[in-house]
Parts: C-alpha cells; sequence; structure tokens
C-alpha cells in the first residue's frame, strides 16, 4: 500500500528513455538529419521560428526534430532557448519595397508594377497524392533551372516578369495612396517608440504595435480560425488580399563604432497587406482602410490570417461598434500565444489531489446538508441509497 | 551571490542526456538582467502587499502553466548557500515536485532537501507545510492566476480598476450567493484573502485549510505567476484574513478521520481509494510532515547530483 506518490523520480528516468526511443523509432530506418528537415520540411522551419520568435532554420530544424514533427513543442523549445539569449541591440526597421522577392501576387489588380510571381505555392496544384514520391530517390536533378521560381500569375499568358536583382518593388496599397484611397501606414516622428513584447509584459490597453508584436508570434491555427470567423460576420470588414509577397529582405543594424549601418544578415519573411473598407464619417472621406500580417519564413496562411485579425482588432480606433470577440484585443491577445495556452490546457494532468479533496469534502458536506433537509421535509423520500461512496469510506 | 557562474557554463556537453549538469546556461538559468527584472519586481510586491506587480515573464524550459512563476522567483533569489526544498500538493516525490528540483539540481547545484526545517527556499503547488515556517525561509508559490476576481471579471484592465479602487463588492457577493444556493461558502481551494487589510489576493490554489498559516507567518511569501506575468507577496507578520461574513465565519476543513499512516489529526489529508470496493484510505499531503512524524529511517536523502554536475560545480 501507499505507492501511489512513491517512485516519482524513477518513472520520470524511465519515461525519458522510452521517449528517446519512440522518437527515434525504428533504428532500421535512417536517422532524420537535421539539415534534412531544415531543407525539405522548409514550412514546418518557417512556422517554428515565427511562433518561437527566433529566426535560425538551423535550432528549428533541431527542435522539429527533437520534438518528435509536434511543431507547438518545438516552438516551445525555441522559445525556452531564446530567453536565455542576450540582447545586444535593435536592427534598422526593414524596408519590404527592398525585398528580392520570389513570390508577389495582388488579388485587387489585374497588373501591377512589378507583375504577379507566382512563385512556388501550394494554390494550384491539384490535391492529388503523389504516390511518385513514395519511392525514394526519384526526384533527385528532376527539376529544370527556371521553371518554379517566377511563373506567370495574372490573366495574360506572357511570360514571367522576373524581378530585376537590387530593384525596389513597390507595394500595392502605396500606389493606392496616389488617390489619398487609402490610409497610409508611416512612422510618424512624435509617435511612441514601439515597446517590446519579449521585455515588457502585455498590458491593456494595447497598442497596435504591441498587438502586432503578439499577433506574429500567435498560434497560427488560433490566427486561421479568429480570420475566418472575421470573414463569417464575426466583426466583417470585407477584406481585399492587397498584397502578399515573400522573399528576402537584408537586415541592417547600426553599429556605434562604425557610425553607419551594416548588414548583418538576410531573413526570409512574408508579408501580407489586406485592404479593409471603411465608410468614413462626417469629418474624414471614406478610404480603404488596411490589416497587416507579417511572417518569418514562407508563411502565406498565418500572414493572411494575422492581417485579418489585426484589422479586427483596430475595431475601437477606427469607430467601429465592438460586436464580437475578434474585436476584443484582451480576449484576442490573451489567448493568441500556444506555449500559454498549451501549457495551460496541459497542465491539467499534474496532480490535483489537494484541490480535489477540499472539493470533496464540501459537496459531501453539501449533500449531507441536502439529505438532512430532505429527511425533514418528507420522511417517505429519504431512503433513496444514493450515497454509498460515503458509507464505504473507512480509515484503513 | 548571483554572479554569473562560469564554471557551469564552460564545461563541455556531455551528449543529449535530459539530467545531465545544464552547460552553457547561467546559475539558474536565467540571465542575471532577467533576474534584476524580477528582483525589482518581488521588491515592488514586497513593499505593497497582496498588490499585483506585472513582470516581464521569460519562456522557461517548463511549460506554462506547470510552476514557471514559481521557478522565475526561485531562481532570482537562489544562491549558492540556499537549500532548496519542491513540493507538490505536499509532497516532494510527485512528479512535478521531482522534475522542478532537478532543474535547480541541474542549474545551480544547489543543496537540496525534502525536510521543511532545513529548507531556505520552499517551492510549493497548492500546500504550505505542516511544519511551521521561520524567519529565514523563504516560501515560493506556484500561482495559475493570481487575480482573485477572474472568475467575476475576466477582463484584466477592469479589475486593475476595482483593485485600485478597493471596489470589492463582487467577491462578497459571490460568497452571499454561495450561502444562498448552498447554506456556506462553497469556496474550498484558493479562498480569496484580505492582505494587510488593503489588497484582495489569491492565495493560489492551497486548501482553505491552509489560509491561516499565511497570517503573520514569519517566513516571506513570493507568489509567482508565469503565463499571467504578475508577481505578488506577503511579507513576514503582514495580517492576512480570509473573506467571511459576521454570521458565517470562515472555517477549515475537518476530517473524522486521523492520519492512517503517524496518525495525526491535525494535518491535512488525502483521500485514496485502495481496492475495487472503494474502500478509502486517508494519509497526511504533507510527505514530510508525516515522515518526520513517524520517526521512521524510511526517508530517503534527496537524489544526488549526477557526478557531471558535480565536476560542473567544482571545476
Amino acid at each position: 500500500m501507499y505507492v501511489a506518490v512513491k517512485g516519482g523520480e524513477r518513472a520520470i528516468e524511465a519515461s525519458w528513455r522510452r521517449l528517446d526511443k519512440a522518437r527515434r523509432g525504428d533504428t532500421r530506418i535512417a536517422e532524420l538529419s537535421v539539415a534534412q528537415i531544415r531543407e525539405q520540411l522548409r514550412l514546418a522551419v518557417a512556422r517554428v521560428m515565427t511562433e518561437g520568435s527566433v529566426y535560425d532554420e538551423e535550432l528549428a530544424a533541431l527542435a522539429i526534430k527533437q520534438a518528435a514533427g509536434d511543431l507547438v513543442e518545438a516552438i516551445f523549445l525555441l522559445r525556452a532557448y531564446r530567453t536565455t539569449l542576450p540582447r545586444f541591440g535593435y536592427t534598422r526597421a526593414i524596408d519590404t519595397e527592398a525585398m528580392q522577392v520570389e513570390r508577389r501576387i495582388s488579388a485587387t489588380f489585374k497588373d501591377v508594377p512589378g507583375g504577379q510571381l507566382l512563385g512556388a505555392t501550394y494554390d494550384y496544384t491539384q490535391r492529388l497524392l503523389d504516390f511518385a514520391l513514395l519511392a525514394e530517390g526519384h526526384d533527385e536533378g528532376k527539376h529544370d533551372a527556371d521553371d518554379m521560381a517566377h511563373g506567370s500569375a495574372s490573366g495574360s499568358d506572357e511570360a514571367s516578369t522576373q524581378q530585376p536583382a537590387g530593384e525596389p518593388m513597390p507595394r500595392v496599397v502605396a500606389l493606392l495612396d496616389k488617390e489619398g484611397l487609402i490610409e497610409q501606414e508611416r512612422p510618424s516622428p512624435d509617435g511612441a517608440e514601439p515597446g517590446d513584447l519579449s521585455r515588457e509584459p502585455l498590458a491593456f490597453p494595447a497598442s497596435r504595435a504591441t498587438r502586432l508584436q503578439n499577433l506574429a508570434r500567435g498560434d497560427e491555427g488560433f490566427l486561421l480560425a479568429m480570420g475566418y470567423a472575421t470573414q463569417r460576420g464575426y466583426a466583417h470588414s470585407h477584406p481585399f488580399a492587397g498584397e502578399i509577397r515573400f522573399g528576402t529582405i537584408a537586415v541592417e543594424m547600426e553599429l556605434d563604432e562604425l557610425g553607419a549601418a551594416v548588414e548583418i544578415g538576410d531573413l526570409d519573411i512574408t508579408e501580407c497587406q489586406m485592404i479593409n473598407q471603411f465608410a468614413g464619417s462626417g469629418s474624414v472621406p471614406p478610404a480603404f482602410t488596411q490589416g497587416y500580417g507579417l511572417a518569418f519564413g514562407h508563411s502565406e496562411r498565418k500572414a493572411m490570417a494575422m492581417a485579418l485579425v489585426d484589422r479586427a482588432l483596430r475595431a475601437e480606433e477606427l469607430g467601429e461598434t465592438l460586436a464580437s470577440p475578434t474585436q476584443d484585443i484582451e480576449f484576442m491577445l490573451s489567448h493568441s500565444d500556444n506555449v500559454e495556452a498549451s501549457g495551460f490546457v496541459q497542465h491539467l494532468k499534474l496532480p490535483h489531489y489537494v484541490d480535489f479533496q477540499s472539493e470533496l469534502e464540501l459537496v459531501r458536506k453539501l449533500r449531507a446538508q441536502h439529505r438532512a433537509l430532505g429527511e425533514n421535509a418528507s420522511n417517505h423520500d429519504a431512503a433513496t441509497g444514493a450515497h454509498p461512496a460515503t458509507d464505504r469510506e473507512q480509515a484503513a | 551571490m548571483n554572479a554569473p557562474d562560469t564554471a557551469l557554463s564552460n564545461t563541455a556537453a556531455t551528449g543529449t542526456s535530459h539530467d545531465s549538469a545544464a552547460h552553457g546556461y547561467n546559475f539558474a538559468y536565467l540571465d542575471e538582467q532577467t533576474k534584476r527584472m524580477l528582483r525589482r519586481a518581488l521588491l515592488k510586491a514586497v513593499a505593497v502587499p497582496g498588490y499585483q506587480v506585472p513582470f516581464a515573464s521569460r519562456e522557461m524550459p517548463l511549460p506554462f502553466g506547470w510552476g514557471t512563476g514559481g521557478i522565475q522567483v526561485t531562481a532570482a533569489i537562489i544562491g549558492k548557500a540556499d537549500t532548496l526544498k519542491v513540493i507538490d500538493q505536499g509532497s516532494d516525490e510527485t512528479t512535478n515536485a521531482v522534475n522542478i528540483r532537478r532543474f535547480f539540481a541541474r542549474t545551480t547545484g544547489v543543496a537540496t532537501t525534502r525536510r521543511t526545517a532545513e529548507a531556505t527556499i520552499v517551492q510549493t503547488r497548492h500546500r504550505i507545510p505542516e511544519t511551521p515556517l521561520t524567519e529565514k525561509q523563504i516560501l515560493v508559490y506556484q500561482v495559475p492566476m493570481p487575480e482573485p476576481l477572474y472568475r467575476l471579471e475576466p477582463r484584466v484592465a477592469e479589475c486593475k480598476k476595482l483593485h485600485a479602487l478597493a471596489d470589492y463588492g463582487l467577491i462578497s457577493v459571490k460568497l452571499y450567493e454561495d450561502i444562498v444556493h448552498h447554506g456556506s461558502i462553497a469556496t474550498t481551494y484558493d479562498y480569496p484573502v484580505i492582505v494587510n487589510h488593503r489588497y484582495l489576493t489569491s492565495p493560489s490554489p492551497i486548501p482553505k485549510f491552509d489560509n491561516p498559516k499565511m497570517h503573520m507567518n514569519p517566513a516571506l511569501q513570493l507568489f509567482g505567476a508565469g503565463r499571467e506575468r504578475r508577481i505578488h507577496a506577503i511579507p513576514p507578520y503582514t495580517p492576512v484574513r480570509s473573506l467571511d461574513f459576521d454570521d458565517h465565519p470562515f472555517e477549515v476543513q475537518k476530517w473524522q478521520h486521523a492520519c492512517a499512516l503517524c496518525g495525526s489529526k491535525e494535518s491535512f489529508l488525502d483521500e485514496m481509494i485502495v481496492d475495487d470496493a472503494g474502500t478509502r484510505m486517508f494519509v497526511c499531503s504533507d510527505s514530510d510532515y508525516c515522515h518526520e512524524r513517524r520517526g521512521d529511517g524510511d526517508i530517503e536523502s534527496p537524489a544526488p547530483l549526477l557526478p557531471t554536475a558535480r565536476q560542473g560545480e567544482s571545476a
């Protein structure tokens, strides 16, 4: 007897061994390398980097391997590592117009300066399982030089319009600006310095900069569901995909010693600008509004969902009626993080003997009182025999 | 006392074991800047007893909801001379307590103990030890939800206002409604308290049985909520009152049984079902208290540090 709370230590050790074994799987199958994950599971790597809040493809791939492909667990591993990293400064804000674009589409104009670049996308694949992939090594050296990178996406059948290297590609929403049709996102010199969510606790009311930081780290599934809800009438604001672009951008940092900015590396990022309706008011002429999404790597679903949610959360600032949870800043930001959510949901696995014992004691007491009341009220109703458990209690 | 531990961080990593000393990490895992941030929040919390101080909670290598707040508080205050005890549900042996104790053994190399009296820091989840604490001890609570009003008002911004105005009518109405519905207050754990005659405070989900131990306790009591990013504190010898009404005074749980192992009639008892017929057995939830009372040699010494950790510590 009394084995329930003993042996926890040995059980944990045994659990670790089993976990290692389960992660490795059948040892007759070759071990998966981190480099393979990085190269061949690039979309998983992108998600882990985005929500893990660290741009490091190798560490993200390692986390995916260690987590046996559980991306939320991998995100958690990367975040826990991130905590220990010192912060040595801030880079310059990136300018996505300077992006070396791999893919860029707009749903608002048939053609735009710089063209529509389809790039690598699952969008127009017919979702038929490709059984050829079952065969090992079939795809070596199969692809041709250019075919996948840049195809024409517009209605015309013209050849692809590849972006000349080094040429900035203007954003679609900036084109609308010439007519004053859309609000513009410009840094205002007197604007407050954005906070840093990884260094300051989330507080409410939250500025848009803080909200975007939260959403960028937010769970893709949560944002997808909430963004979807906005399309179904929960805070509808009629979105158009103004522009989605994916490509590589240089990161620059000012170095005090040099007095100049130097490039410290490249990022692959996905950016989405949604164009949404706005009725205007007596003092402001009607103009389109924006929702914004940004993610590391190739993460279009995430960036688009983020843009929808960002727009919904601007309801208060734009004077819209708050009628839906998707517009409730505190509700959305407090529940978007999957590291927090996963931890708290799963903490229910931890022992709660003491709380439960307290509740047991209370429920028994209340039931006894209830029974006593019933007996007093109507004696014939007392013998229900509904309390066998309490009768069997004994101190062993 | 918390200078970066170069000895730990410079030793070569030894494979991918889940339990080797944590090489490449600072003493107690967190970097010194983060500890400083935490200590500032702690000082503020001690200065304003019962007030929830927001802090920039970090992701820890254990999941949110599993004690990250308590772990961060412990990491911020622990020094090499400390002796750490970790309990969950009153027991040193529950899996999460074992895990957190190992975490600090790996990242600090400090001595760990199962004896309440030997510990300088006791990190706890859901209990206050039965053995009275002293002025030399710090009790660190793991807190899932620091806001005592959250079931009544989920909006954090709104709760802040209520605390600022000391407007605690909501909770009194809730307790009153309990009495109307059930004939008594139906809160059995996480029972709200007023700290230092001012702030309504969550004691964390300890059973209300433990609430009286918070009142005028000689030990410093620190509460860390990692996921909710708030810290609060009860300094030594601070009055803590459990909410009640004149005609429905606060009372604690009582058992008709004594502990089946040590015979205590004063301690909080866990109920166990020991056979298919549903036979119950009641045993002290505080495992150290129970061992001490039995005075048997059964108590095992804490898990020894692994050799790798020892080397790292002494190098």
